[in-house]
């Protein structure tokens, strides 16, 4: 169950900006939030599995590089045409400058 | 409420109604069989599986769990505006407090005699699946225009091996919104998959003989094709508004509100012109995908009593093999160009006006490689900025900077 699995440093990601994370065939992406608080999501866009790691946040809002669907990172939810299914979210904590994600 | 055309703006219009809290009746009317779907699939990805699968917007599902009523495969004929009622094809007719016209845009036919059976124009899921048809290997496919949808096409039935043609009548692909340095990358880039591009050809005469199409060029030479796809540009659905003794200005004219001369009818997306408050009010009509979901929001809400102006910076891709192109805002109204280079080949013009504004950005790249700077340019756009032409040249200046300058 808490399989926690580092992904980067905290280091890696600059603030309001999110980073791909590949692990165990899967992908995700993490975001660095404007006050300097860690999330994960999945790596995909639910619109046409687009690496959303690409695309450019501002808040808490990711907004797809393909057709700038967007989604809230905290939450998951979708935000907004054309996307329409949320996003799946993972805990995230920081350890030793380490960025982990629990991956279920 | 009652919304004429089930695209991408009548469908997204349609939902948003809801999602703005309104309860009473909304009826969607649309003469395609299908679900309110997306079109842009259609030249791309929908090209190269199987058989063409169709994206809708929404399912039946949710249209019935939000009370949307969706009239299919009937079209709308006239509107009354003094009785505030929509005649319908079979026969009945909607009355309506507010009506939208979504009725999009059609594809530009060609005046020229011996068209036939083999000639095409793509704006349907229906028109797709007849084209998907003659796209398998060995088959000779001609592209007439060398717009994005013929472009698109060209590339997906390469993808398929087909043997590929490209006619165009201007001196290069993609004249019209598009620097000439990233037509130049496509253009390249359609060569090495094979596609023979033919520019600067006008054509002499179109003889379909039900098997296969004879064109033959202005220098005189002739294609033979399994399959002439003709994209020469669209046109806007115009004549319920005309009959109904509304103005047309290259589309159905709206206000920065969307709203028409009646107050009580809308329209929006690729049927409407409206001012472009970015470019000081300059009247466009815009083609694009975004645009009809933007707009049919809009619409939705000042359907609903708001008065809200239309404000967004048009946008606009493409995908031809593993290329992408973005462009934000209309490039035609800048005087200079700056270039930025991105990594892997891909790169971003930014357009200038004479006093230095940043009027628009087009970029092109594998993959999304330009999709946040684009972006994050049309939000410099939306600003009004004129960031410093160093600045924009320099892959080391971050344009989230510039953008909080
Ligand atoms: C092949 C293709 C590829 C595209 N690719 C891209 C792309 O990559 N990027 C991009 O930005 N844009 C792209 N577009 C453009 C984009 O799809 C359009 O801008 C968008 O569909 C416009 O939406 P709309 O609702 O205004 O019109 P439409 O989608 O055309 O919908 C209008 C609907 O109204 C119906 N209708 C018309 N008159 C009546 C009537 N009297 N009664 C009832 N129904 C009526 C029509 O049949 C149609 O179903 C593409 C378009 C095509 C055709
Ligand atoms: S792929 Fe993400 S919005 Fe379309």
């Amino acid at each position: 169950m808490s399989d926690w699995v580092e992904a980067c440093a905290a280091e890696d990601i600059d603030e309001e900006d999110v980073m791909r994370f590949d692990h165990g065939g899967r992908t995700f992406a993490i975001y660095r939030s404007p006050d300097d608080e860690y999330f994960a999501t999945d790596g995909l866009c639910t619109h046409e599995k687009v690496h959303l790691a690409d695309g450019l946040v501002m808040d808490d809002i990711i907004e797809c590089p393909k057709h700038n669907g967007r989604f809230n990172y905290k939450t998951g939810d979708a935000r907004g045409a054309p996307v329409c299914v949320n996003l799946k979210t993972y805990p995230v904590k920081v350890d030793a400058g380490k960025v982990l994600i629990q991956i279920g | 409420m009652v919304i004429i055309g089930a695209g991408e703006c009548g469908g997204r219009a349609a939902l948003a109604l809801r999602d703005l809290g309104y309860e009473g009746p909304v009826t969607l009317v649309g003469d395609e069989p299908h679900l309110p779907y997306e079109r842009p699939p259609l030249s791309k990805d929908a090209m190269t599986g199987e058989a063409p699968v169709i994206k809708a917007i929404a399912s039946d599902e949710l249209f019935a769990e939000r009370s949307i009523r969706h009239i299919h495969s009937v079209r709308a004929v006239a509107i009354d505006r003094a009785a505030h009622t929509a005649q319908l094809s079979d026969g009945s007719s909607l009355s309506y407090d507010k009506l939208l016209v979504a009725t999009g845009s059609v594809p530009r036919q060609l005046p020229m005699p011996g068209l036939g059976p083999r000639c095409v124009y793509l704006r349907t899921f229906n028109d797709a699946l007849a084209i998907r048809a003659h796209l398998s290997a060995g088959n000779r496919v001609a592209v007439i225009g060398g717009g994005f949808i013929g472009l698109e096409l060209a590339a997906a039935a390469r993808k398929l091996g087909a043997t590929v043609t490209v006619i165009e009548a201007q001196p290069r692909i993609l004249m019209r919104g598009v620097p000439a340095e990233i037509a130049e990358i496509i253009h390249k880039a359609h060569e090495a998959e094979g596609v023979s591009i033919r520019t600067g050809q006008g054509l002499a005469a179109i003889a379909d003989g039900g098997k296969e199409v004879a064109i033959t060029l202005a220098d005189g030479q002739t294609i033979v094709a399994d399959l002439a796809v003709i994209g020469i540009g669209a046109v806007p659905v115009t004549a319920l508004a005309t009959e109904s003794g509304l103005a047309i200005d290259n589309g159905i004219a709206v206000d920065e509100h969307l709203r028409t001369a009646d107050p009580d009818i809308f329209a929006a997306g690729d049927c409407c012109s409206f001012p472009l408050a970015v470019y000081g009010g300059r009247r466009v009509r815009l083609e694009a995908w975004r645009n009809a979901q933007e707009q049919g929001a809009l619409a939705a809400k000042n359907m609903l009593g708001a008065d809200e102006a239309h404000a967004a910076v048009p946008w606009f891709w493409s995908d031809q093999y593993g290329l992408t192109l973005q462009i934000a805002g209309l490039s035609d109204e800048g005087k200079s160009i700056v270039r930025r280079d991105l990594d892997d080949s891909a790169f971003i013009l930014f357009h200038l006006a004479e006093d230095g504004r940043l009027v628009a950005a087009s970029g092109i790249g594998s993959g999304n490689a330009v999709a946040r700077d684009i972006r994050l340019a049309e939000m410099l756009i939306a600003k009004r900025a004129s960031p410093a032409p160093e600045a924009l040249g320099s892959q080391a200046v971050k344009l989230k900077s510039l953008l909080a300058a």
